[in-house]
């Protein structure tokens, strides 16, 4: 097929209104003959990707870059100084590109409380400013819904409003990356270029993702974003202190998503959208802590995840108070 | 679409490539992917990550981790009680106010004094809407120049916090557990401290409402927008 075909298939275009990636009877056979075929693709894929000609504008070195995964302590700490020396070329910006790592015995879950939150948006500005978004598109990742009350069905809400809020009739629901436990968005990838952390954190090695978009289709939540053009960032604006697999600045072309600001939350701080929100509906924390105050949430309010029935489990949750 | 049109993708010459190679790899990929359904038979191919299955059941346990000792959780506190302008101005050009006391102390409380239309001599134009509380249940009819709880107990208006919670438990619970008035710092407390807003930082005390707010940041993403359709999503 010739490349400048639309290069997602028709079964997985934002067209289509359903998103069947998990959830559907499967017999033991097919199963079966499924995980033949993937191997087979998945190795094929690993073969070919460093066969292809080096695109002219990008280096060398990064073209010869491995996988985050197979990087050495030293080798990052290469990648991550060309990087920023890139980030000082382009953005006349001094950065620190670090490599926070999970934090062992941690597991991270955020939850919402529609109850307080009024739609007012200061969440989606701080991510937009905390993670190096680029600044022509306001691109954020967060969405926030406004919802008529009486239904959950997050494809009714509307993004666009722009009068006082809350309005009576409705209720507003922030929705990002719900770090699912079973992600689909991380099985789709045809280069391994996203995956899921021990503490919960669904990443994306931004060097090593070819852009095919086929996790945006994926995801149920519609929380991935496509870095249709280079990032524009004004060199004051460049928030310095950057992590390798979040908020560095994004070449343009690869995928991206919420990381639960692993750059802070990986030191102990709190998301910045957590801190950006002015009714104090947002609550981050460590399952694994009894004491947590995301834990005290899971037992006393009566919590709920979205789409639950495609079996994401996400670590996103939502409650109203009662 | 035109997704593929990215001749000035820094990556874009690659995609294509990889796209060329691999589209009829990828779209059985995916058909697989849309039929089954079963993640079971893709992890097993791609044997990618290990996913932490029932993370609360993890054997991770915080016991991994030293006992440090805690980072304070610091409240913020107003700065001192209210005191009342003068219209007056010092020598240094600052106003002059004086306490609560100043007047109240040669007044008897007036305990029929309960909304703002009551007042009439002074403090005329205060604004309030909060139920039916009476201006002396939360002020102390002993000594403006403090609050005070159901009890009579003499409160110092820095604390007001403690009179908010003692009509407003349930808040007040979920305000101890981070689920009502956020917060600012450290999640993990080990690491460093943390601060959360007082009560009053969001609640005026006369009119506790949370007021309206006009939102100013709007991403430019056309998902779920009315006025276009839907697959133009994000499409420039
Ligand atoms: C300049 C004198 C003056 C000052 C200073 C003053 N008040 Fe008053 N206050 C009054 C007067 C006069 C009334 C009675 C108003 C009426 O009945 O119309 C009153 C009424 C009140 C009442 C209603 C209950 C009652 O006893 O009548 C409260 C509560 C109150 N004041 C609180 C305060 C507080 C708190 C401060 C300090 C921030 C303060 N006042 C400072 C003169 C003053
Ligand atoms: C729910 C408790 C509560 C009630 C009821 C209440 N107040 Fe207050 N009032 C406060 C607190 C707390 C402050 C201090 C606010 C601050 O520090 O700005 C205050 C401040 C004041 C002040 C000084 C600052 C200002 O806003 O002018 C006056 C005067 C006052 N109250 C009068 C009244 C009067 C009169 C009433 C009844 C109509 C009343 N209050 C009812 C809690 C209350
Ligand atoms: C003497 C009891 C009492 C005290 C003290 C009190 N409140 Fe209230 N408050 C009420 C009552 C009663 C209502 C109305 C019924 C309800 O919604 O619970 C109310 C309502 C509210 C509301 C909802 C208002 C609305 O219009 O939606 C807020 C917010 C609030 N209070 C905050 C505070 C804060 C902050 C303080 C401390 C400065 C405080 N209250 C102190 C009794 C009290
Ligand atoms: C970060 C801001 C913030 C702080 C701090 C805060 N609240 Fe609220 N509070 C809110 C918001 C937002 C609402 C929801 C308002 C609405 O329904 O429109 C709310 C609602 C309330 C209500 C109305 C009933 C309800 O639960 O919705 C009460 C009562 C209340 N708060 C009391 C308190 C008390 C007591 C404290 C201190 C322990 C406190 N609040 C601290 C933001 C705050």
């Amino acid at each position: 097929m010739p490349s400048n075909e639309p290069h997602v298939p028709p079964a997985t275009n934002k067209a289509s209104a359903s998103l069947p990636i998990i959830g559907q009877p499967s017999t033991r056979r097919t199963a079966l003959k499924g995980a033949a075929l993937t191997l087979g693709l998945a190795a094929f894929g690993k073969a070919i990707w460093p066969m292809i000609s080096i695109p002219e504008n990008v280096s060398l070195d990064e073209f010869l870059q491995q996988h985050y995964k197979e990087l050495s302590a030293d080798d990052k700490q290469k990648v991550f100084a060309r990087l920023a020396t890139e980030t000082k070329e382009k953005y006349g910006a001094k950065v620190t590109i670090n490599d926070q790592r999970p934090i062992p015995g941690v597991k991270f879950a955020y939850a919402i409380n529609l109850s307080k939150c009024n739609g007012n948006g200061k969440c989606m500005e701080a991510c937009n400013i905390e993670n190096n978004h680029h600044r022509g598109v306001d691109q954020s990742y967060i969405r926030v819904l406004e919802m008529t009350k009486g239904s959950m069905e997050m494809e009714h809400g509307s993004t666009t409003y722009t009068h006082d809020v809350p309005q009576d009739d409705k209720f507003y629901m922030p929705v990002q990356c719900q770090q699912c436990d079973n992600p689909p968005c991380v099985t789709v990838c045809p280069v391994e270029a996203t995956w899921k952390e021990e503490d919960g954190i669904v990443v994306v090695d931004y060097n090593w993702c070819i852009g095919c978009r086929y996790c945006e289709a994926a995801c149920p939540y519609h929380a991935r974003r496509f870095n249709w053009e280079q990032p524009e960032i004004a060199a004051e604006e460049v928030n310095p202190n950057q992590g390798y697999l979040s908020n560095r600045i994004r070449p343009q072309g690869t995928m991206e998503k919420c990381h639960f600001c692993l750059h802070r939350t990986r030191e102990g701080r709190l998301p910045a959208c957590l801190e950006a929100c002015p009714t104090g509906a947002r609550v981050f924390g460590n399952i694994n802590d009894p004491d947590s105050d995301i834990n005290w949430i899971l037992k006393n309010k009566r919590v709920f995840v979205l789409k639950e029935e495609l079996g994401t489990e996400p670590s996103f949750f939502y409650f109203f108070d009662s | 679409m035109t997704d593929s049109k990215s001749t000035t993708s820094r990556k874009g010459v690659a995609i294509g490539l990889l796209i060329g190679g691999l589209t009829l790899a990828v779209i059985i990929v995916l058909t697989v992917v849309l039929s089954l359904g079963k993640r079971a038979a893709i992890g097993a191919s791609f044997e990618p990550n290990p996913i932490q299955k029932n993370p609360k059941h993890s054997s991770l346990s915080d016991s991994s981790r030293p006992n440090h000792v805690l980072f304070p959780v610091k409240i913020n506190r107003p700065n001192s009680g209210p005191r009342v302008d003068t219209d007056i101005f010092d020598n240094d050009g600052q106003p002059v106010t004086v306490s609560c006391q100043t007047c109240h102390a040669t007044r008897a409380a007036n305990f029929e004094n309960r909304i703002p239309t009551d007042l009439n001599e002074f403090h005329n134009g205060l604004e309030f809407s909060h139920s039916s509380v009476s201006c002396l249940s939360c002020h102390n009819s002993d000594n403006y120049d403090f609050l005070k709880l159901a009890d009579q107990t003499r409160l110092e208006f820095v604390d007001v916090m403690t009179l908010c919670s003692q009509c407003h438990g349930t808040q007040r619970r979920d305000y101890d557990h981070g689920a009502h008035g956020g917060m600012n710092g450290y999640w993990d407390l080990t690491k460093g401290p943390r601060t959360r807003n007082n009560c009053v930082d969001c609640h005026d005390p006369h009119v506790p409402a949370f007021p309206k707010m006009r939102p100013t940041f709007k991403p430019h993403d056309r998902f779920l927008s009315p006025t276009e359709p839907k697959a133009e999503t994000h499409a420039k």
